[in-house]
């Protein structure tokens, strides 16, 4: 058996909208292996999203080569299901239907036996902490319940490649971390993650791999901190002036650090060492509003490789 | 991996994993939980509704408006009063209006707006699968109906013949069918339920009328009979009146069957098409 989870070459996604086609993925390479959690990284309208669907075998391939699980998804594309777990953005819970039922309905989907499905219901609400609330309806849930619940559904058929767009987007930081905990126990049970996010902490809490991806490409490929050391500095130091100031005084900073970038709200120093960096600032007689400095982050990387933050 | 303690990974393969593509019956069966937990929910409501229904048309245009109409046998299609004539065509009637109503909103709403069939599509289930599965349901629900509606009828002294209203029942069935499995598709090709509103105004509304559920399509005239008996209404109340009256001419019965059936056919190829273009993205 191939160790080889999803493997594309070329991959492509174009929309025929009208007379101009759109192309959602413009040709990209992955190779995602068992037992790893990969991410793809960027901001809305990167492509994340359109080449998951791909890979969840729900949306057939523009061009390129694409392989989940050793088979193609246009040939093999309920076997594949079969065996993958998906977590959408949206979560398409049933509202009419109860917690419990949510599952167990699920799972029958897939052609679990009914006492099977029983049984692995309870298991997985009490994974996701939710056993208490088997009876209540979908509705009568908090945000990140719902999304917890997604997860649980997702586990129903145990598969072998769980794929997760954007998991916490909407979720508050209690809610998100108490998520991120799970994603970090099915990893360590062995379960292959896939995950989107626009969020640079998400994809350096939980995957040991990862692409940036910028208008349906592939910008940079690795691991987390490789990531950043190869592409930012040790530190950043971030200088807050008044609105509009920004641009004009970059110039009179650029040669404190390796690198620095006007946003409309800050400048950004990077450096080995931020708080030297803001000290010669405070000598040259330049008084920010505020001042940060800190390690540098995948949301640095992204502007550098990009131009742009990941959240616009 | 089992010792994490986690009712997880293993990647075990489940049953019917391995078959690419599940046969059309397997496929719907898996669904049978879904929509039967959906019908303990609102059977008894349906039932309700299919005995008040019939009730007050039958008050309203069987009884006080029939006691106006003075016509027999010949001009009545064979039937011996109003209300027998109209019976049957109102049953035909109620099926094609609750077969739209069960596949416009609903089915735009499992794809739009609640987004079931999303969640579904990504299991081993295609399309044809969820079609089937919905499309079953709406069966069950427009045989619920015009069973109960041809029940009410019984007493009224509508039937001829001990066989005339299964077989009835079953033209009832066969055209509400009909108009699900084309409905269902248009709902799958529209982005906007403002559409609906016209379906009903323009689409419902007129066959309703003008199908011959009220009166003899002859009455329209020689181009407007015939223009009624090619809407797929006319097929429905027609067979469904020849069953009840006991008063049957079997090839035109032929034609209606074979009329209903290849729309079922094409609607159902319709809808899956439909269904699997605008959910692939």
């Amino acid at each position: 058996m191939t160790d080889s989870m999803i493997r594309a070459r070329g991959l492509r996604k174009t929309f025929d909208k009208g007379a101009s086609p759109f192309e959602a993925v413009r040709g990209i390479d992955l190779d995602v292996r068992k037992g790893e959690a990969f991410g793809f990284l960027g901001p809305n309208g990167a492509g994340k999203s359109s080449t998951m669907r791909m890979i969840a075998a729900v949306s057939p391939v523009s061009g390129g080569e694409l392989r989940i699980l050793g088979m193609d998804p246009a040939a093999d594309g309920p076997a594949i299901r079969a065996r993958l777990g998906v977590c959408p953005q949206e979560d398409n819970l049933d509202i009419e239907l109860s917690v419990f039922d949510n599952l167990y309905i699920y799972g029958r989907y897939f052609g679990l036996p009914r006492d099977v499905v029983r049984e692995r219901a309870r298991e997985l609400l009490d994974f996701v902490q939710l056993a208490e609330k088997a009876t209540a309806k979908v509705d009568e849930l908090s945000g990140g319940m719902k999304r917890r619940l997604s997860i649980a559904r997702s586990l129903v058929n145990r598969p072998e490649l769980l794929l997760l767009d954007e998991p916490t987007t909407g979720l508050d930081p209690q809610a998100r971390h108490l998520l991120w905990d799970q994603l970090f126990r099915l990893k360590q049970a062995g379960v292959t993650l896939v995950l989107t996010t626009h969020y640079m902490d998400e994809a350096e809490q939980l995957c040991d791999r990862l692409v940036v991806m910028d208008k349906g490409v592939i910008v940079a490929e690795g691991a987390p901190h490789d990531l950043i050391r190869e592409h930012s500095t040790r530190e950043v130091t971030e200088l807050r002036f008044g609105v509009g100031e920004h641009a004009a005084l970059a110039e009179k900073v650029t040669d404190l650090g390796e690198r620095v970038e006007a946003l409309p709200d800050r400048l950004l120093v990077y450096s080995a060492d931020g708080e030297e960096v803001l000290a010669k600032v405070h000598e040259r007689g330049l008084e920010p509003l505020a001042s940060l400095v800190r390690r540098s982050t995948l949301e640095d990387v992204f502007l550098h490789l990009t131009g742009r933050t990941l959240v616009d | 991996m089992a010792s994490t303690g986690l009712p997880i990974g293993g990647g075990s393969t489940e049953p019917g994993s391995t078959a690419t593509g599940l046969r059309l019956l397997e496929g719907v069966g898996r669904q049978t939980d879904y929509w039967a937990t959906l019908w303990r929910r609102t059977w008894r409501g349906v039932v309700a509704s299919s005995f008040l229904t019939p009730f007050l048309y039958v008050l309203a245009m069987g009884v006080l408006l029939g006691g106006f109409v003075d016509a027999g046998a010949a001009t009545l299609e064979g039937a011996s009063s109003y209300l027998a004539f109209v019976a049957p065509g109102l049953i035909a009637a109620h099926a094609m209006q609750t077969a739209v109503a069960e596949t416009t909103y609903p089915v735009m709403g499992m794809i739009k707006w609640q987004r079931t069939y999303e969640g579904m599509l990504a299991t081993p289930l295609e399309p044809r699968h969820v079609v089937g599965a919905h499309l079953s349901s709406v069966v069950l629900h427009l045989a619920a109906t015009c069973a109960v509606y041809g029940l009410v009828m019984v007493p009224f002294g509508v039937y001829q013949s001990w066989w005339g209203p299964f077989a009835a029942f079953a033209s009832q069935v066969l055209v509400g069918v009909a108009f699900a499995t084309w409905v269902y598709g248009l709902s799958t090709r529209l982005h906007s339920e403002q559409a609906f509103g016209l379906i009903f105004r323009l689409g419902v509304f007129p066959l309703f009328l003008f199908s011959g559920a009220f009166f003899p399509v002859a009455n329209l005239g020689e181009v407007g009979a015939w223009l009624a008996r090619l809407t797929p209404l006319w097929h429905g109340v027609n067979l469904s009146r020849m069953f009840a009256l006991d008063n049957v001419t079997w090839w035109v019965a032929a034609v209606n069957t074979a009329v209903l059936v290849a729309l079922i056919v094409s609607g159902w190829f319709w809808s899956v098409s439909g269904l699997a273009k605008r959910m692939e993205r």
